[in-house]
């Protein structure tokens, strides 16, 4: 064994090295290249430790839009007003788009249930100047309604336009006054908000486990949008799960993301129309 | 311990308090760099944006410790109570404006813009009251009116100091009359490129939150520290060499306003050694403030750069929006200078030399101006990538083509040939070519804004927008409100500096002559 002080020295040094990179990389952002995505690629998954994702096959959607309302309600979203709609100013966490591909005569339109797009590498939360946005541990992109300052600079950085703001005071009508979810708060005038995988769930959930003295199983947890869906076309889970069917559907061979070139590793996975 | 006056007391506060706040500003990089460390997040550019911009702070320290230790508390007794000085009578009507009766007209444009002012203050109300909601903004367009006149206004501020900077560190002796008037557009201008981001802000009641849990990540934040930095600057250049031009003023004014300028005077006397003080301040901030009035423009741009939206990323951005700005700085400086001159009578000192002079920077940068569009367009189109190609021929052939060849046109064609013509050497040739570039130079900053998020990547999410009252009332108030406080400082200060001009005329011939002398072998 070499245990001239020399070697042991420079293995000191190269500790040294490798650690001051280390800390200084960290400092620049934890989604800056491979190392820090720890997660995702290498590094051992912790048990306990939740990575949440959704695949919607768009073979099986048919457009209902049973999401949509789902969506609305659960999370206390304002119904608006025709003149705001024609503005562009109406606020729906998850949309249905529709998508026109090829040209006459060949035109097909696909419909594209779209929620935040949950991704690992977000740009919403890097320009974020007050930390209202950020990515949490469980690779949900959250939101703080208390802390926004209604810059709108998460809003013009995110490439899927998927975040809204609250252009007024969000109104009901008096009917829908008592019918609230409670567990959602209501968002002021002037802050941004977004999808956020019904994160009130993945806590009552959690709750529940803690009570039950057991840890979080698959399907305890599931957005009111896969709740709801009746063709089963919004599949919800954790990835970090291996038997889960979230996992082994988003690596299936239809499996995309929408702009996957531009590096922002969306955690919805959308399963391409043409298989049966 | 002799007796001091009251003044030496306010000015020793204010210094105090200036020390105060460059400390603070110094040790906010480091508890944010701690705070951002402790929450798991980016702390590396708080110390890196903290080790660029915390020593000039501390400079800025150092250039007030000057003028209070070398000036206030100079020792010689011959020179605490300095014989008044004198303004000669070819100067007297320079600061007429200051210490004569204001005219009729000239209280009455003050009215005008005074009501602009005030009608733009019921559109601030209704807005806060009901929210954004009230402008023309929507999903996609959340950056309108506000950030373009962001973006241009302090475009507009690099008139003063950076130009008036320049020439003054490449020794250009014609600059004498022109400077002052080109440093008071960059302070007070920029109070409007910061408000409209305040205007812009969903919750400006919780706009402190940038200090509290800033985070220098975030590209607004690059812009928060450059511009306070470029505010202490500028203001801190326009004041240095204030202080003689206001020590002639202090013998001269009575009542309030003498005690007004006993206490920004300094106590100037006017001795060698002061000089000598004061032109070593005014060298060094000469030297600051390029740099920090280059960054401030860069960063602006970074805001739309950094993002992946289609003809916002783009590495040009930095130097485009420096050109733009210091293009559209010059043109709001002949304007600035026209009014002036044909207000006071100051066609003895702001002379068709300096107009045919700005003339040729504005040339110059025209074309600087067409080069940078000419790169910045001809690889997108060549790219021909389909998001950034929706953009593109939205501006070039689509809704944007009006104020897209308006742009072009008030940019560089007429500019060009009016500058390039023999009208180029008249005054009003020069401010003919400046109106069109001031217009041409808001429409750049509305169509680099507006149509890339009107075109967002995801084809179906398209939007247009038109402003609302109350986003053209807003700019309107803010032209109108800046343009009354420009007016009210050239009651207050004399909008040319006078000792500079006295001492370019007696003495700068012999000086330029002596520099020529050693250009060339004896």
């Amino acid at each position: 064994m070499d245990t001239s002080p020399d070697s042991s020295r420079r293995d000191f040094l190269r500790t040294l090295f490798a650690g001051l990179t280390a800390f200084f990389v960290g400092g620049f952002g934890k989604a800056r290249g491979g190392e820090s995505k720890d997660s995702r690629h290498g590094k051992p998954i912790r048990p306990g430790e939740h990575r949440w994702g959704m695949v919607i096959d768009l073979d099986k959607c048919t457009g209902c839009g049973a999401c949509v309302v789902a969506c609305s309600a659960e999370n206390n979203q304002m119904l608006g007003s025709p003149e705001e709609a024609a503005m562009g100013r109406i606020i729906r966490w998850l949309k249905i788009l529709p998508m026109e591909e090829g040209e006459y005569p060949a035109v097909r339109q696909t419909l594209l249930p779209m929620p935040c797009q949950q991704c690992d590498d977000p740009p919403c939360t890097k320009v974020c100047p007050v930390y209202a946005t950020f990515l949490n541990n469980e690779g949900i992109v959250g939101q703080v309604y208390a802390r926004c300052i209604g810059c709108r600079y998460c809003l013009n950085a995110c490439p899927y336009t998927c975040k809204f703001f609250n252009w007024r005071k969000p109104v009901w009508p008096e009917e829908m006054q008592g019918s609230f979810n409670p567990d959602v708060s209501l968002r002021p005038k002037g802050v941004v908000e977004k999808c956020l995988f019904c994160h009130h769930r993945l806590q009552r959930a959690k709750e529940e486990a803690a009570a039950e003295k057991r840890p979080l199983r698959e399907g305890d947890y599931q957005p009111a949008c896969a709740e709801v869906c009746p063709a089963k076309a919004i599949v919800f889970g954790d990835l970090n799960n291996r038997d889960s069917d979230v996992l082994s559907l988003s690596a299936d061979s239809r499996a995309f993301h929408l702009l996957e070139e531009l590096g922002t590793e969306p955690k919805v996975t959308y399963l391409k129309e043409g298989a049966g | 311990m002799r007796k001091r006056s009251w003044t030496f007391y306010v000015q020793a506060l204010g210094l105090a308090g200036f020390y105060l706040f460059a400390l603070t500003a110094n040790g906010w990089f480091l508890w944010r760099a701690w705070k951002l460390y402790q929450l798991g997040d980016a702390w590396v550019p708080a110390l890196v944006l903290g080790t660029l911009l915390g020593p000039i702070f501390l400079l800025f320290s150092w250039i007030l410790s000057l003028l209070f230790f070398k000036i206030v508390l100079r020792k010689r007794e011959a020179v605490i109570r300095p014989a008044p000085l004198g303004i000669n009578p070819s100067e007297e009507i320079i600061v007429e404006p200051v210490l004569g009766q204001p005219s009729k007209g000239f209280l009455l444009a003050t009215v005008a813009l005074a009501s602009v002012g005030l009608w733009a203050l019921v559109a601030l109300g209704w807005q806060l009251y009901y929210g954004l909601g009230v402008t023309g903004l929507n999903t996609p367009v959340f950056w309108g009116f506000y950030i373009t006149n962001f973006v241009f206004f302090i475009g507009i501020s690099h008139a003063g100091t950076l130009i008036s900077a320049i020439l003054r560190i490449v020794k250009a002796e014609w600059r004498r009359p022109i400077t002052r008037s080109a440093e008071v557009i960059t302070v007070l201008v920029l109070f409007f490129g910061a408000g409209n981001i305040l205007l812009d802000l969903g919750r400006p009641d919780r706009a402190l939150n940038v200090f509290l849990q800033g985070r220098l990540q975030s590209p607004l934040l690059w812009d928060v520290c450059s511009i306070t930095t470029y505010l202490t600057a500028s203001t801190l250049y326009l004041y240095l060499p204030l202080i003689p031009d206001i020590a002639l003023l202090r013998d001269r004014a009575k009542g309030w306003k003498g005690k007004f300028y006993e206490l920004l005077s300094l106590g100037w006397g006017g001795t060698h050694e002061e000089r000598e003080v004061l032109e070593r301040c005014i060298s060094i901030m000469a030297i600051v403030v390029i740099p920090v009035a280059i960054s401030v423009h860069t960063v602006v741009s970074w805001v739309f750069s950094m993002t992946v939206q289609p003809m916002w990323h783009s590495t040009i951005f930095g130097p485009y929006f420096v050109v733009g700005a210091i293009f559209s700085g010059i043109a709001a400086l002949i304007i600035a200078m026209a009014i002036l001159r044909r207000v006071y009578h100051l066609e003895n000192y702001l002379r068709p030399i300096h107009f045919e002079n700005l003339g040729i920077l504005l040339l110059v940068m025209s074309c600087l101006w067409l080069y940078f569009t000419i790169a910045e367009y001809l690889t997108t189109w060549y790219g021909g990538e389909p998001e950034h190609m929706r953009i593109f021929y939205s501006k070039l052939t689509g809704n944007y083509s009006i104020p897209f060849w308006t742009m072009v046109v008030t940019c560089f064609v007429i500019p060009f040939f009016i500058l390039a013509s023999p009208l180029g050497k008249k005054v009003y040739g020069t401010v003919l070519s400046s109106i069109p570039v001031c217009i041409g130079m808001w429409l750049e900053r509305f169509l680099i804004v507006v149509p890339t998020l009107v075109r967002p990547r995801l084809p179906y999410a398209t939007g247009t927008y038109t402003p609302s009252w109350v986003e053209l009332s807003l700019f309107a108030g803010c032209l109108a409100v800046f343009a009354l406080l420009y007016a009210l400082f050239t009651r207050i200060f004399p909008i040319i500096s006078i000792w500079e001009v006295r001492e370019g005329k007696e003495r700068a011939e012999e000086e330029v002559v002596a520099r020529i002398r050693t250009y060339f072998p004896t």
